[in-house]
């Protein structure tokens, strides 16, 4: 508690420069479940018509439950190809000799660093040539490719702080290749493979942009894409409504980011210590 | 177990570090390879336990030839410098490691953990983790893990040196106790040349991937075959002092006396440049050839005092003497050499 004390002049300072942020998702809370006039910005009346999405379907919208399934769907896959891919990529990159490594490296980081946007037409293009566009496998491997270069710079970071006398010990103990990595390796690397994890998994369930380009149709919807259809439809200007779902939408992200926050520091600590 | 190193070499990319280099070790021996550090002393080591892919050579264990086995064929237990113990398993599952690899029965590595964790008294300590432990016990547990599997050969890499001195010293009597105990044949890497004569029943003394010399630590000491074995072995360390011979007398600026006569009949010509080598402790008052100097150093070490003697000439001898310091700094003093335990280099290096 004296630490606490101790700061809390930061603690103030933070707290001000965070207010317009707090207010607006407290803004966003009141309002979905209010009636408001258009002139006015005080809630009038206590409602929860605007939640009705959760039982009915927004006519022209579909159902908001196909679309949570299928962001769901959409951020533990790429979770999965991400995590998988990127332990794997990330030791050999880490650990092995092969050719090319250094120029792979250097490759990697220039796609990390690359603006996804700017390909969305050739992905477009591919993806209608394969047959995947308008599915929600061709969407998730688009948005798994584009979040690997990222995933495997950070996983090679983390491996590159696992002592080499580990895996030689393991060796001489008798373990093969595998083994050394799945047993010995992996699970000091945890805290990474968390981190990134749920990094993820975030960066999916946000995702706008090639959802709504590449997934258009009502049966591959993400959520995110719901809510801009809400918001540009000419017919239903329901303010209301669009709050209640952007809510619905922010809701899970942001428990989800409470309980594994100190998770997700690791990932920007250079996973120096788990 | 027997280990013999046949015309051994490694090369890293065009650097040869080691070149046929022949070692034979006798079963349930303990040696020491010993050198400065980047004298290819670990590189042997990683090459007997598999890590390291032989360049050229044979290595053997028994009568068994393993070069070209990877480590997990070999039944060879080592003990690393930093320890590499596993962060994430408790004291019992990282000696317990090796055994589950091999697929042994709960029972059986139950047996086994209990029995080396015995021998190492630290029955207490195998609910922890290595990070809660202190450097002696993480030794304990590396050394315990490299054992519980029985193996043909130990080998121990620096596994001093990351230790503090009161430890270490402790930790010396006790790999040797284990090792006697346990009958393993090991080899202990060190650059610590009291380790390696305390602990060990020979050096091979290595430099720059050669083996100079292979004997018992006393061998070592009083018939040290070259110039580099006889200044690596001995603290404090010999001295050196060039000079020719004439007239059956090594002579040299400030310094002039017969050489014995064992060297007589040997090959000594007149004017042969010779470096004579005296250890401190064949330089004291009390003995026949008079060296004559300066007082330059003085440093008590409790029960002896260590000298530098600076001659004439500028060449500087060391001295221990017993019995406090009874010397000056600055103090002119004639002290004496034992001659008959003089060493004579030729100009290779090699002793005459």
């Amino acid at each position: 508690m004296d630490d606490r004390k101790a700061n809390w002049p930061l603690t103030i300072f933070l707290l001000i420069v965070s207010a317009p942020i707090l207010i607006m998702y407290l803004w966003l809370f009141i309002d979905s479940i209010s009636e408001i006039n258009v002139e006015s910005i005080w809630p009038q009346k206590f409602t929860l018509r605007n939640w009705r999405f959760l039982t009915e379907e927004i006519i022209g919208h579909g159902s908001v439950w196909t679309a949570t399934l299928n962001t769901t769907i959409f951020a533990t896959s790429v979770v999965t190809i991400v995590v998988v891919l990127s332990s794997t990529a990330g030791y050999a990159l880490s650990r092995l000799k092969f050719p090319f490594r250094a120029q792979f490296l250097g490759f990697v980081l220039l796609l990390h660093s690359f603006p996804s946007v700017t390909l969305i037409i050739s992905i477009f293009l591919m993806l209608r040539m394969i047959g995947l566009y308008d599915t929600l496998i061709g969407v998730i491997l688009v948005k798994a490719a584009l979040e690997l270069p990222f995933g495997i710079w950070i996983m090679k970071g983390f491996y590159d702080t696992v002592p080499w006398e580990i895996e030689m010990a393991g060796l001489q103990d008798g373990a093969s290749r595998f083994q050394v990595w799945y047993k010995l390796v992996l699970p000091q690397i945890m805290p990474g493979v968390a981190a990134l994890a749920i990094f993820s998994f975030m960066a999916g369930w946000s995702e706008f942009v090639l959802p709504l380009i590449l997934a258009p149709s009502s049966d591959a919807r993400l959520l995110s894409v719901y809510l801009a259809g809400l918001l540009i439809d000419d017919y239903l200007s329901d303010f209301g409504l669009f709050k209640a779902v952007g809510l619905f939408y922010v809701v899970p992200v942001m428990i989800f980011y409470l309980f594994t926050q100190d998770k997700l520091m690791n990932i920007y600590g250079g996973g120096t210590k788990g | 177990m027997e280990i013999r190193l046949e015309k051994f070499s490694k090369s890293f990319g065009p650097v040869r570090v080691i070149e046929d280099m022949d070692l034979t070790i006798g079963d349930c021996e303990m040696i020491a390879l010993l050198g400065p550090s980047g004298c290819g002393k670990t590189t042997t080591l990683y090459a007997v336990c598999g890590i390291h892919r032989v360049t050229s050579g044979r290595i053997w264990f028994g009568d068994k030839d393993v070069t070209a086995l990877p480590p997990q064929k070999k039944n060879v237990g080592v003990v690393f410098q930093s320890f590499a113990l596993y962060p994430h398993l408790s004291v019992y599952e990282n000696i317990a490691f090796p055994l589950r690899i091999r697929k042994d029965s709960a029972a059986d590595i139950e047996h086994s953990v209990k029995e080396v964790a015995g021998i190492l008294h630290m029955d207490e300590l195998l609910d922890r983790r290595p990070g809660q432990l202190s450097g002696g016990q993480q030794q304990r547990v590396a050394l315990a893990r490299a054992l519980v599997r029985k193996p043909d050969v130990l080998l121990m890499d620096e596994p001093l040196a990351n230790l503090d001195a009161g430890l270490r010293l402790e930790m010396r009597s006790e790999i040797r106790r284990i090792q006697q105990e346990s009958g393993c044949t090991s080899i202990l890497v060190t650059h610590d040349q009291v380790e390696a004569m305390s602990m060990c029943d020979r050096i091979a003394l290595m430099n720059e991937g050669k083996i100079q010399q292979i004997g018992t630590p006393d061998e070592m000491y009083q018939q040290p075959r070259n110039r580099f074995v006889a200044g690596f072995i001995g603290n404090p360390p010999i001295s050196f002092c060039d000079g020719v011979i004439q007239d059956n007398r090594f002579v040299t600026e400030g310094l002039e006396f017969e050489i014995p006569d064992r060297l007589e009949a040997a090959s000594m010509t007149a004017g042969q440049k010779v470096t004579i080598g005296v250890r401190p402790e064949y330089l004291r008052p009390e003995f026949a050839a008079a060296i004559e100097g300066e007082i330059t150093f003085v440093e008590s070490q409790g029960r002896e005092v260590l000298y530098d003697l600076t001659l004439a000439g500028g060449k500087v001898f060391r001295s221990i003497q017993g019995g406090g310091p009874k010397f000056k700094l600055g103090e002119n003093v004639r002290w004496g050499i034992d001659i008959g335990a003089v060493f004579f280099f030729d100009g290779q290096g090699n002793r005459i």
